[in-house]
């Protein structure tokens, strides 16, 4: 399980790294999209890989740590998914923005020559 | 915490306004968050309320920082922790005040009250939304300054960054949007190192507090601390991102300088904020020698601060425009700081503080006045390639937009104003150049003193270090020397320039506060000095962290 993931992040921030250099605003979006998908999955794997292990504790009574993941990675990725979503979204503006203004969709504003 | 509640009726009034004093840390971060909240229900027809409703918060802050000030200022180890809800640390999210973040918030607080000032003159009214976006980057700014907690500290710095963005793009125009573009795809990237690097710290620290972090990591296992020295490693490349450090430093000049002029003054304070981690990071691992994490990150600042400081001084020599004069002096100083840190000596750093004060000032009003100089020679001035051609966010933003602010005019036109334009050129070209008598002789002296006085086996790291901040006071001087001539002595077509009194006052607000800090210098090199000393040995401020009971 560790292998599968590790690859699987490895490969989604490989393609987000490849995308984010590329000369076109929208394949650096898209290369951010990627990239953020890679880091809040390599966030969530930092508590430890489990399988049937709850976050939440089932029981108030006496429960036993052993049977918990860690929350705390699961809070962290959902507080990084709001803040990197919303930054997407801003970006995406400003690309619309730059597009209108530029009349190209190349990053510089301008084509190379 | 204080409970309130409990406190006997009967007391003084006084005692009662002192029990509310713990919740002052606080306070530089729910304020302008509030504030700006509020705002943002407001339209923006009522301008000139909201510019009295920010200047009011900001002059708040101002007040709110100097009392923190006096209040770590009065004990040796003077720290005060804040637990958000209450939770003990190192469970809870902690504010922590000491010597260090008590002088950024009292710069922040006092660049920011100069640049709003300067905005609400005119600038403010070219895109909508001015004021809470400029709020919300001080409450990031205060955040990151306070916090004691690691993920904290990305909330913050995505807050700030976010409210960057905003202002950035403040004004809208082609040149602006095309910078934001490559400072937003630059500062994503660097929040995603961040993010790394903090996963990899919790997965072997398994917590948060930055103290806590410091003392599990003195006894890691091999294999852990390798981990932890590549998280952070990442990390460090995130804030030496921030903090402009060459080789990472090239979106500043090209973001900087064609910001709106109260934006890119306050946008000087942001590289302080990454140096400002970078010292906290040092400052409290060299608590915890067994960590290595001094040995590790010192040559790396060092190097790369030094390398930072020639990058700009270049970029000073190849100027000729002051807004971006100012930026790459904004390097200067980052690199300076960021060099200062990596000697790990007291001195040195307690030096770079006093000149990084001095300079972050002064670069502030050299962006404000960048503009109102273009107004000597109006045929020459840059026509609005740069400047408004449509707007961003335009929903309720109906009036076309402009530059000349007519008829929204606040404050009154200045007798002299092209004098006044002059002398205040004159005294921030001496402190960024580190020319006798202001303050950034004094700092520059102090950091090249404290280099030199190491002993008799000086590192020749030392004397690069000493040689390239004596000649970055060349490179700043000439290129200030230049465009001075340029704006003033230059024979051709001159108006008198009209300055009117709103514009005038953040400058002479900041200038005047580079000026007492010259002649005040002995109280805040002793201040400065203690803090270096408590730096040093955070022994207390981990303790009152972790240990500061109810």
């Amino acid at each position: 399980m560790e292998l599968v993931t590790a690859v699987g992040i490895g490969v989604v921030a490989a393609a987000g790294v490849w995308l984010v250099l590329r000369p076109r605003t929208f394949q650096v979006i898209l290369g951010m999209s990627l990239l953020t998908y890679a880091v809040n999955a390599f966030l969530l794997t930092m508590g430890g890989l489990r399988v049937g292990a709850p976050p939440v504790l089932e029981s108030v009574v006496a429960p036993d740590p052993a049977e918990y993941v860690d929350p705390l990675p699961e809070g962290l990725v959902l507080t990084s998914i709001v803040i990197s979503f919303s930054m997407t979204a801003l970006y995406l503006v400003v690309l619309l923005t730059s597009r209108g203004l530029t009349g190209t969709d190349h990053v510089d504003g301008e084509e190379s020559p | 915490m204080v409970d309130l509640t409990s406190r006997g009726i009967g007391g003084p009034i006084t005692s009662q306004l002192v029990d509310l004093t713990p919740h002052l840390p606080v306070l530089p971060i729910v304020l302008p968050l509030a504030v700006a909240g509020f705002m943002l229900l407001l339209e923006e027809r009522r301008r000139i309320f909201k510019a009295g409703l920010g200047a009011a918060t900001m002059a708040a802050l101002v007040l709110a920082s100097f009392v923190l000030l006096n209040a770590v200022a009065g004990e040796a180890d003077g720290v005060i922790v804040y637990r958000l809800g209450d939770w003990p640390a190192p469970f809870g999210i902690v504010l922590v005040v000491d010597r260090l973040a008590a002088l950024m918030l009292m710069v922040t607080s006092l660049l920011g009250l100069a640049s709003f000032l300067f905005a609400v003159s005119g600038w403010a009214i070219v895109s909508p939304r001015f004021h809470s976006l400029f709020l919300l980057l001080v409450m990031g700014i205060n955040g990151a300054f306070l916090t004691g907690d690691l993920f904290n500290l990305y909330v913050f710095f995505e807050v700030l960054l976010a409210g960057s963005y905003g202002l950035l793009l403040h004004g809208s125009g082609r040149a602006r949007v095309k910078a934001g573009l490559q400072y937003i795809a630059v500062n994503l990237g660097s929040s995603m190192l961040f993010l790394i690097g903090c996963g990899l710290i919790y997965a072997v620290t398994g917590t948060l507090n930055m103290v806590d972090i410091m003392r599990v990591a003195a006894d890691l296992s091999t294999h852990d601390a390798t981990l932890f020295r590549a998280g952070l490693a990442v990390l460090s490349v995130a804030f030496l991102t921030k903090a402009g450090v060459w080789p990472l430093s090239f979106w500043l000049p090209v973001a900087y300088p064609v910001a709106t002029p109260p934006v890119s003054a306050m946008f000087v304070i942001m590289t302080k904020v990454g140096a400002y981690v970078l010292l906290r990071t040092v400052a409290l691992a060299s608590g915890v020698p067994e960590t290595g994490v001094v040995e590790f990150l010192s040559p790396w600042l060092l190097y790369g601060g030094i390398a930072t400081v020639v990058f700009g001084s270049m970029g000073l020599l190849a100027s000729s425009h002051l807004p971006r004069i100012a930026s790459y002096a904004t390097l200067v100083t980052a690199g300076t700081l960021v060099a200062a840190v990596g000697t790990s000596d007291q001195r040195v750093i307690s030096g770079a503080l006093y000149y990084m004060i001095g300079s972050t000032l002064a670069t502030g009003a050299a962006f404000l006045l960048a503009e109102l100089i273009t107004r000597l020679r109006p045929a020459e001035a840059p026509q609005a390639a740069d400047a408004a051609v449509e707007p961003v966010f335009g929903d309720d933003y109906e009036t076309s937009l402009q530059t000349d602010f007519e008829g929204y005019e606040v404050g009154i036109a200045i007798p002299a104003g092209t004098a006044m334009l002059g002398g205040a050129f004159v005294v921030a070209a001496l402190v960024l150049a580190g020319l006798p008598p202001l303050s950034g002789f004094l700092g520059k002296f102090a950091i090249v003193s404290g280099v030199l006085s190491g002993g008799p086996e000086l590192s020749w790291a030392a004397w690069v270090l000493a040689g390239v901040v004596l000649f970055s006071g060349l490179a700043t001087l000439i290129a200030l020397m230049r465009k001075g001539i340029d704006a003033f002595w230059r024979p051709g077509e001159e108006t008198v320039a009209e300055v009117r009194s709103l514009e005038a006052l953040p400058i002479g607000i900041l200038l005047a506060l580079c000026v007492a800090l010259t002649l005040f210098a002995a109280p805040v090199v002793t201040y400065l000095d203690a803090t270096g000393a408590y730096l040093a040995n955070p022994v207390e401020y981990a303790k009152n962290v972790l240990e500061f009971g109810p």
